[in-house]
């Protein structure tokens, strides 16, 4: 009979990345070529490049994975994903260990993750992004005298009339919300 | 043609001048953009990065307002990120009826539910050069933009990731043509630009100012240095990292750049004779005024390159570009040429 | 039937493959009671000599006269149980095998399944075989001359060996020389032998050989017939020089004022004139007027050759010749093409001027290329002080080609030697793996290592020229992680060389389709058997070698020149060869002449006789598959040795048991 059954093993590390995933995104079929790390334009500053960190999510160092800034330092461009010679699906795994490392607060530094808490906390109440509220909240807590550095920014934003002072409230706010409390729920549920 | 329109929400304000180039734009063009009803955020890179199914219901939400429009020949929007988002949303959806399933459990809360595959989602430059068509662009030309060296910058989002089959990449992801077309229909003179579709760095100013100074370093770098008067963009994201935070980059690698980027529907507008005022001009950070002030100006030719003695020419020749590839847009490519043996 | 129907039915074990799921004792008890079944017998390995000695001994002892073995795929030993029949006395299509292993023990689960179904197949052939006929197989005589269609190195080989027998071999070879690619290099590794030398002497024998007609400037237009009687027609186009007056003096090359980029010999860095041979030691030395470029037939001017020419063997008249041949076997040896590097913008090939393919690269360090073999910049006078190998250019990616290249592990290491020995340059060479697993190129790649190779192991990202640093500036920079540090390194370089990867002709579809065999999914010629038949294909008479089968290097293509020309020459030995019986016959009683069957047959196996207006099945290239049949509208076509009655008797005998099993209450799987 055939001999490709597996034993049954409890699920790996590998096993949640790749569920956490939609779709195929072969990330069995690394080879390790270094693509993917050689075409990141923000390669030189992560700690470990994403192939390295593809290695490691399969040797199971699930804490120095969560802790690596790699997947905060992705920018989303996809280079990696359209040259990878195995078609894996690299960015889509990186957004499933944002996720994941945000699940289990694994994350070292909180400046990305609560960047993308606090964008979504406008969205999840008003339906629109508030870039004012975003840049504040965010540079109290992170950056409190980068706003000495960007003032020149800031006051030339506002003079151009590229700042809203208030949020916009989308009229199906209160639907938004029920939809987006059962997707949250329906995400635990998995 | 009529299109349900998505303007994402920078292009509320931040982005107001895309937003008003566009809108006065698309009736020379005869495209007729309808602001879909009460859209709400894409969630951009943020979303997903927390939460998959609730982020994919958000972009879900207005595709399914969208799909109740009809006579629609499909979903337009401007911003590279919420066109890549509401695209990935509808392509996953298509290929995971998992996620499906989510996605529409959740929309149910909403009085709303979305079949994959209904709505065609487009981005503006697509729709433009796509539907609307190179020509029937330049013959509304009436001022072109002839003295003007744009370097076009599409970023990262409006041509990767590819997709296979439905909803696949409208122009190469490496190395695109079609802007560099649109913009020498318009008149302008296209300077090569490598780094065309590089990343600007998107939301990276808030993550690491070093990381984000350098990319954003590296396209002002390459535009300048081929001799660019303004970068061309049709992304916000990118508008904003490279005119807002050119002035920081600056002060941080203690460089002058004075790089001006501009919408291409603010020159695609230009071009057809309107206003400067109609179409969001003077919301730029780098004043765009030097550069504009070259439009319309005659320019003397450009000198005649030293000729080379045949004989003392010993350059090896060159492999013949294919057409859909070439990165010097300037250059003139035979309609098919083929480097192996063919006979 | 006219005689008493004795059948032998034996069921085999297979070790344990067949006897670990189904109950074989128990099938060869039952099936020793299924109507005119005289004996059913188990036996561990009825493939082994002991297995095929029971069935002999039945047949004489017991007077058996059909068989039965239910074991594996009659892929496997279908001629085997034939042969043994034969020993003894009964006609080998007299005999039926089962398929219980493949089609049974290997895919079902459940024991009691795998034996219901085992006896619903061996109840099957005891039916069908109770309906057989004896054959005859067909002889067909060998015609000795052979068909060789490219002459690379691999042709060459295969030609050679095929001439020095004593047997004749026309040649046909598309371009103006024979030699292929090896005639491009420079050097060969692991040796570095000068790859001109060790093949311009093989060159010069093909061409002198008095056993070869050899056709450069041909094509092969159309194969009709079947092995042993191929009937080809080629097409040898016009030269525009008589080859009887030509010396190969070269003066018209030397006149003529027209020159154009040489893009295929010298991959598209060199010139050659509009008249010209490929290269000095070409062979034939005629040289041939490039139509499409010559003055004479763009504008009806010029004609400096035939001004010059001494011996005035310029014909400007000259027309194609169409030869017709007939040849008892073909080689194919037709070779590969270079992967377009164009297509992978990021690595800038077209666009950044010094980044070259390999293949220009071999050009360039060719001593008779066109820098005399000088390594410089695309400029032709600088030379590079720090070069770039990238390997994997367009192989082993699913953007492009899934497949390993074969050869340009070896052929990086081999530029990274050239290049360090002609210039000094220091040089970086970005590999994923690196495969060197023949005879000696381990050895060569530690060479290679001990010459202060930069070796950095990972798949370079992008080539380009948009400098970061002032270091960059005015370089050409290859971006890539090195995988080994785990870092993304960004190295500025004069000069970049892609290993380009190695791909199928672009008309190799068509070819295969004009000698009537397959091309794999990524276009390859599909072998006989990837293992055990490499060279043969499924078309008698048609046989591959040489990299248009896969990629691969020399000694292998050589090999396979050889092994194809064994082959060859083993049919041509043996004098006549035997046809699978199986083929289908015309009733021409019925048949209405309405030709359906010819328009449907796959292998151009039917002609329509014009005198008695009847189709006639030709059988030395009848496969036996039966679409004829399916086709006919008269019902006037049978398949010998599938005829309905035996088909439906199987069917029959499957059913019933399959009945019989469900009335007792038992499911067949």
């Amino acid at each position: 009979m055939s001999s490709l059954q597996t034993q049954a093993r409890a699920p790996t590390f590998f096993d949640e990345v790749v569920a956490s995933t939609p779709g195929e995104c072969h990330l069995d079929q690394c080879i390790q070529c270094g693509t993917c790390g050689g075409s990141c334009p923000s390669g030189a500053d992560m700690d470990h490049t994403p192939r390295a960190i593809f290695q490691m999510i399969r040797a199971g160092l699930k804490e120095d994975v969560f802790k690596s800034n790699t997947p905060w330092f992705c920018v989303s461009c996809y280079y990696c994903t359209v040259r990878c010679p195995q078609e894996v699906h690299i960015t889509d795994i990186m957004y499933s260990v944002k996720r994941m490392s945000v699940k289990e607060k694994g994350y070292d530094d909180s400046t990305a993750p609560d960047f993308s808490k606090t964008f979504i906390n406008w969205v999840e109440n008003f339906g629109r992004s508030f870039e004012l509220g975003l840049a504040s909240m965010h540079m109290i807590r992170h950056n409190p005298f980068g706003v000495f550095k960007i003032a020149g920014m800031g006051v030339g934003m506002v003079t151009k009339g590229r700042m809203a002072f208030t949020p916009t409230r989308i009229k199906g706010m209160n639907e938004l919300k029920a939809i987006l409390t059962k997707a949250k729920e329906l995400e635990v549920a998995e | 043609m009529k299109y349900s329109y998505y303007p994402g929400c920078s292009l509320e304000r931040n982005a107001a001048a895309y937003n008003v180039s566009t809108l006065a734009t698309a009736a020379p063009l005869g495209l007729e953009l309808a602001e879909l009803d009460d859209w709400n955020c894409c969630g951009a890179t943020e979303y997903i990065s927390l939460n998959l199914t609730a982020s994919f219901a958000l972009i879900a939400r207005n595709l399914a307002i969208a799909s109740k429009e009809k006579g629609r020949a499909g979903l337009v929007a401007p911003c590279s990120a919420c066109y890549l988002n509401l695209r990935k949303c509808d392509k996953y959806m298509a290929e995971s009826s998992k996620l499906s399933g989510k996605v529409n459990t959740a929309l149910a809360e909403g009085g709303l539910a979305y079949k994959p595959g209904t709505v065609k989602v487009r981005h503006l430059l697509d729709v433009i050069v796509n539907d609307i068509g190179y020509d029937a662009v330049a013959s509304k030309v009436t001022r072109p933009l002839s003295g003007l060296k744009v370097a076009p910058y599409y970023g990262c989002m409006i041509v990767r990731p590819e997709f296979n089959g439905e909803g696949s990449s409208f122009d190469d992801p490496e190395q695109p043509v079609t802007l560099d077309r649109l913009l020498k229909a318009l008149g302008a003179e296209v300077v090569p630009f490598p780094m065309k579709a590089q990343c600007c760095g998107g939301h990276m100013t808030q993550i690491s100012d070093s990381s984000a100074f350098d990319m954003i370093r590296r396209l002002i770098k390459g535009a300048a240095d081929n001799g660019a008067d303004t970068i061309v963009t049709l992304c916000p994201m990118c508008q904003l990292n490279l005119d807002a935070y050119q002035g920081g980059m600056n002060a941080h690698y203690k460089t002058d750049y004075k790089m001006p980027v501009l919408y291409f529907t603010q020159l695609m507008g230009l071009a057809f004779g309107m206003d400067a005022s109609r179409l969001g001009f003077g919301s730029e950070l780098v004043d765009a005024r030097p550069a504009l002030a070259k439009i319309g100006v005659e320019t003397p030719p450009p000198p005649e390159p030293p000729k080379k003695s045949k004989r003392d020419d010993k350059s090896l020749p060159m492999p013949k570009m294919i057409a859909e590839t070439a990165i010097h847009a300037g250059t003139t490519i035979p309609a098919d040429s083929s480097q192996t043996s063919a006979r | 039937m006219s005689e008493e129907v004795r059948i032998g039915v034996y069921i085999c074990h297979c070790g344990s493959n067949i006897a670990g799921t189904v109950d074989v004792a128990e099938v060869a008890r039952w099936a020793g009671e299924l109507p005119n079944v005289v004996v059913g017998r188990d036996y561990k390995f009825m493939c082994s000599s002991l297995g095929q000695e029971l069935i002999e001994k039945d047949i004489k002892e017991q007077n058996i006269n059909r068989v039965v073995v239910a074991s594996c795929s009659p892929h496997l030993h279908e001629p085997t149980f034939r042969n043994a029949c034969s020993r003894a006395g009964v006609n080998p299509y007299l005999f039926e095998m089962a398929n219980i292993r493949e089609q049974v023990s290997w895919v079902t689960a459940d024991k009691a399944d795998a034996t219901r179904k085992a006896k619903a197949l061996v109840a099957a052939a005891v039916n069908r075989v109770a309906y057989q006929q004896p054959l005859n197989s067909l002889f067909v005589p060998i015609n000795s001359n052979v068909l060789v269609v490219g002459a690379g190195v691999t042709g060459i080989q295969a030609a050679l060996e095929i001439a020095d027998s004593g047997n004749h071999v026309y040649l046909v070879e598309r371009e103006p020389s024979i030699g292929g690619h090896m005639a491009q290099f420079d050097k060969t590794f692991p040796t570095l032998d000068c790859s001109a030398c060790i093949l311009t002497p093989k060159m010069f024998n093909v061409g002198n050989h008095k056993n070869v007609t050899m056709l450069t400037w041909s094509e092969v237009e159309k194969v009709d017939g079947y092995i042993g009687n191929f009937t080809v027609t080629i097409r040898k186009k016009a030269r525009f020089v008589n080859e009887e007056l030509c010396t190969g003096c070269g003066v018209c090359q030397e006149k003529c004022p027209k020159k154009v980029i040489d893009d295929v010999f010298e991959a598209g860095i060199g010139y050659r004139k509009a008249v010209y041979t490929p290269f000095p030691q070409a062979v034939p030395k005629y040289p041939v007027i490039d139509k499409e470029n010559c003055t004479f037939f763009l504008k009806g001017t010029c004609k400096a050759c035939q001004k010059f020419c001494p011996r005035d063997s310029i014909d400007f008249d000259q027309q194609d010749e169409i030869i017709t041949v007939k040849v008892g076997n073909i080689i194919l040896s037709t070779g590969w093409d270079l992967f377009d590097a164009r297509q992978i913008p990021q690595y800038g090939y077209g666009s950044l001027p010094n980044v070259f393919t390999s293949l220009e690269f071999e050009r360039m360090t060719n001593a008779a290329g066109p820098t005399s073999g000088k390594v410089y910049l695309r400029d032709g006078v600088t030379v590079p002080k720090s070069v770039a190998i990238i390997h994997c250019v367009g192989s082993r990616d699913r953007n492009y080609n899934n497949y390993c290249s074969a050869i340009c592990c070896m052929q990086s290491l081999k530029f990274a030697h050239l290049v360090g020995e002609k210039t000094g340059a220091e040089v970086f060479e970005c590999y994923i793996d690196m495969r060197t697993p023949a005879k000696a190129y381990d050895e060569f790649y530690q060479r290679i290592m001990k010459e202060g190779v930069h070796f950095i192991r990972g798949k370079v990202a992008e080539i380009t020229d948009a400098a970061r640093t002032p270091e960059e500036e005015g370089k050409t920079i290859v971006q890539v992680e090195d995988t080994l540090i785990g870092k993304q390194r960004r190295i500025p370089v004069d000069m970049v060389i892609l290993s380009a990867g190695l791909e199928p002709r672009h008309d190799a579809k068509q070819v295969a389709i004009k000698f009537g065999i397959s091309c794999s999914i990524d276009g390859w010629f599909i072998e006989k058997h990837p293992k055990l038949d490499p060279v043969a294909t499924m078309t008698d008479g048609v046989f591959v070698a040489g990299a248009c089968q896969g990629p691969k290097d020399i000694p292998a293509s050589v090999a396979q020149g050889a092994a194809a020309a064994a082959r060859v020459l083993s049919i041509i030995g043996q004098g006549e060869i035997e046809i699978e019986a199986a083929t289908s016959v015309v009733n021409e009683e019925t048949c209405v002449g309405c030709k359906e069957c010819i328009s449907t047959c796959p292998y151009t196996a039917i002609e329509f006789l014009e005198d008695t207006k009847k189709a006639h099945v030709i059988e030395a290239l009848c496969k036996g598959c039966g679409t004829c049949v399916g086709a006919c509208l008269s019902k006037s076509i049978s398949l010998k040795h599938f005829t309905d009655e035996q088909l439906v008797a199987e069917m029959i005998g499957a059913m019933r048991t399959m009945t019989l099993f469900e009335a007792q209450g038992q499911e067949v799987a």
